[in-house]
Formats: C-alpha cells, sequence, structure tokens
C-alpha cells in the first residue's frame, strides 16, 4: 500500500504563509491532520466552535481587527452557515472556508448525501466562490488560489475536498 | 416578568456608553443597534442590520485579534439566544478584554413584541456560568449602570453581564446600513487598513 499524498502539510504552510493565524472549526474526520497541525502550533490558534455559523462572525471580528482567520468545517455544517454567510458578504470581510465533502463518492451513510449533494449549489447561491478540487496533489494549490481571492479582494471563497480524496468511513463494512 | 422591568433601554445604554472610554462595541442587529446610534454616533459602533445570533462570535473575534483593545458585545436576548452555544466558545477560548452584556426585556421587541425565552425560564447568567464564564452580574436598577460600567469596561474577562429593561416604545434611530461603509470606518478608527 502506498502512503497517501500528505495534502494537510501543504494546505498547513500555505496557513503559514499568509499569515492565517485563526482556524475556526467543528471538526470532521478528513481534517484530523490539518488540525492537528494547527493545534499543535503555538502561533496558530484553533478556535473550537459550537456550531460552524459562528466562525461567519469570528473571521469577520478578526478582520475589524487587522488579523487573518479562516473556517474548517464538514460538508453538512456549510447547511449551519447559509444565513450567516451573507455576513462577511455585506461587510467585504474575507471569509475563507476548507470544506471536507461527505456523500459523494462511495458514501456509507444516507443521512449525508442531501447536504452533501447541495453543498456547492447552495454555496454559490449565497455569493461564495467554490474551489472543487478531487486530486490530493493539487489541494495545496488550490487552496493558495482560493486564500488569494477572499484576502485580497475580500470574497467569500470555500475549498470543497471530494471525498474521493479523504475516503469514505466505512463503519467497518464493505 | 418583564412587566415588572424598570430600566429604559435608551437613556441606560446611553449613560453606559458614555462611560466606555474607547471600548469598541458590537451591537447586535435592530434594537440594541439603534440605541448605540441613539446615543451618538461613533465609528467604534459596529451597527448591524442583520446576521443574527453573530454578535457575540462578531466580538469574541474581534477580541482575538485586538487584546489590548476592550470590546463590549452589546445584544439582544433574542439575538443572545439564536448564538447561545457562542458563550461556550468565548469560554474556551477566555480572552480577557471581552465583555458581554445582554438587554434582556423578555422578547423579541423589534419584530413586535413576542415573548422570548426569558420571560419566564431561561435565566441567562445562569447559562453563561454553566457555559464556564464565570464573572456574571444581573442588573435590574438604571442606578447600577456605574458599577455595571466598571465591570464590563475594566473588570478581567470574559465577563458577561444582563439589564432587565422595559418594553418601551422608542422612535426609530437608523443609523447607516451599508455594510462596507459600516465596516470600513470601523477599522480606519481602529487604524487597520489590510486583512
Ligand atoms: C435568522 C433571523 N431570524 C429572525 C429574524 C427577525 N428578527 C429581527 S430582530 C429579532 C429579534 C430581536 O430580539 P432581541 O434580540 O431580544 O431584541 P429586542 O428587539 O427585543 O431588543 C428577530 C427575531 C432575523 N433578522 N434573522
Amino acid at each position: 500500500m502506498t502512503t497517501p499524498y500528505d495534502w494537510s502539510s501543504d494546505v498547513f504552510s500555505e496557513i503559514k504563509k499568509r499569515n492565517i493565524e485563526t482556524v475556526c472549526t467543528v471538526p470532521d474526520g478528513g481534517l484530523t491532520q490539518l488540525l492537528n497541525m494547527v493545534k499543535d502550533d503555538t502561533d496558530t490558534r484553533l478556535v473550537t466552535l459550537s456550531t460552524e455559523e459562528e466562525s461567519m462572525g469570528i473571521v469577520t471580528g478578526h478582520w475589524l481587527g487587522g488579523k487573518r482567520s479562516m473556517v474548517a468545517m464538514q460538508s453538512s455544517g456549510v447547511g449551519n452557515c447559509i444565513n450567516a454567510l451573507g455576513y462577511p458578504a455585506v461587510m467585504r470581510a474575507p471569509c475563507l472556508m476548507i470544506v471536507t465533502m461527505r456523500g459523494q463518492w462511495g458514501e456509507f451513510n444516507p443521512w449525508q448525501v442531501q447536504m452533501g449533494r447541495s453543498t456547492e449549489t447552495v454555496l454559490e447561491a449565497i455569493g461564495v466562490k467554490c474551489f472543487p478540487v478531487d486530486k490530493p496533489e493539487e489541494v495545496g494549490e488550490t487552496f493558495a488560489g482560493a486564500a488569494g481571492l477572499a484576502f485580497n479582494g475580500g470574497f467569500s471563497a470555500a475549498v470543497l475536498i471530494s471525498q474521493r480524496i479523504i475516503g469514505a468511513k466505512g463503519f467497518g463494512k464493505e | 416578568m418583564s412587566g415588572s422591568n424598570k430600566i429604559q433601554r435608551r437613556a441606560f445604554v446611553s449613560d453606559l456608553l458614555g462611560k466606555r472610554d474607547g471600548t469598541l462595541v458590537i451591537p447586535g442587529l435592530g434594537s440594541p443597534t439603534w440605541d448605540c446610534f441613539a446615543a451618538g454616533d461613533s465609528p467604534e459602533y459596529l451597527y448591524s442590520w442583520g446576521g443574527m445570533g453573530l454578535s457575540v462570535p462578531t466580538a469574541l473575534g474581534l477580541a482575538l485579534a485586538q487584546p489590548n483593545k476592550r470590546i463590549l458585545a452589546l445584544t439582544g436576548d433574542g439575538e443572545m439566544m439564536m448564538g447561545i452555544g457562542s458563550l461556550g466558545v468565548v469560554a474556551d477560548q477566555a480572552p480577557g478584554n471581552l465583555a458581554i452584556l445582554v438587554l434582556d426585556n423578555e422578547h423579541f421587541g423589534e419584530t413586535g413584541r413576542q415573548t422570548g425565552l426569558s420571560s419566564n425560564q431561561a435565566d441567562l447568567c445562569k447559562i453563561a456560568e454553566g457555559f464556564g464564564i464565570k464573572q456574571t452580574m444581573a442588573v435590574t436598577e438604571h442606578g447600577a449602570v456605574g458599577e455595571l460600567a466598571d465591570f464590563l469596561f475594566k473588570a478581567p474577562g470574559p465577563v458577561f453581564a444582563t439589564a432587565k429593561i422595559a418594553l418601551s416604545d422608542d422612535p426609530w434611530m437608523l443609523p447607516v446600513k451599508d455594510g462596507v461603509a459600516i465596516a470600513q470606518r470601523f477599522r480606519t478608527a481602529l487604524g487597520v487598513d489590510e486583512t
């Protein structure tokens, strides 16, 4: 078995390079490595949320105070954020998101499918530019592109990491 | 019950903000935003016309970015309830410069005075304490405004307070609506010009 490509390290090095000092999250399995890197780095703050839409306030407040932050969440969490996504947008505060997709490639759990297949549609509908990516080697550069759009233009941008990259959680079954 | 609440919100907020001494204010949508504007316009108020539930998260994000500034989230009970879990995030991050004041009229005043969850059952200070915000204060008289100001603007944070305000008929006081304009003048007042 070959070791899976380490896209988390690519994203983390972009986080450092771009002075993103805070990462807000409700975790997902696919984000574990990235979140551990954030947690272990003394200069980057991990903010654990009670629900994902809080992050739209936190990133806006952080930007008002002159600092960069971002959000990491599962595609289901996008559904919790829709109204809140209007908040950074109306102030043109950058809102950068990394979203691990569920409910698509080989999904075991049918309860994830409705939100998974609507994620990109609803994000685009509320004005978030989506950057879907399904090759692990391309996650880092895609994240860099989304970050540039968000922080340089004051836009909301989401990198959607395909379930093909993360793998479906099998709950012990094939 | 709010029928017995005595504090008049406009005079109370005006007296309180008169003592804020550079504290940046993140008012919740609607009534608390009108109260701030009625107290006298300032670029240090981030007026809000939407994003219900985001007053405390926004104040938290700002408090973490600007540790040397004092930050006040000034919101209503309905708005606070919608973002109630954010009190857990505040307790977890524990910024020493963050204060929260809920203007608790026990109703959704802005939308027609429908009864709210703090009217008969929920006690917001106990909820905040349960989340781990150790310093709380419940105010029921206008006369406590000085003590409340010391608590909100000086005590080591995070601190949480409620003021039991009356349901009142106050004239509309509508500030600028353009979010970009509100945010930019806030950032300019803070001396921030980059992301
Ligand atoms: C997500 C969402 N739901 C409902 C509303 C409608 N709304 C506007 S203000 C408000 C309630 C405000 O109540 P509270 O925070 O207690 O303030 P008050 O006016 O009573 O001082 C509501 C429900 C909204 N703007 N957004």
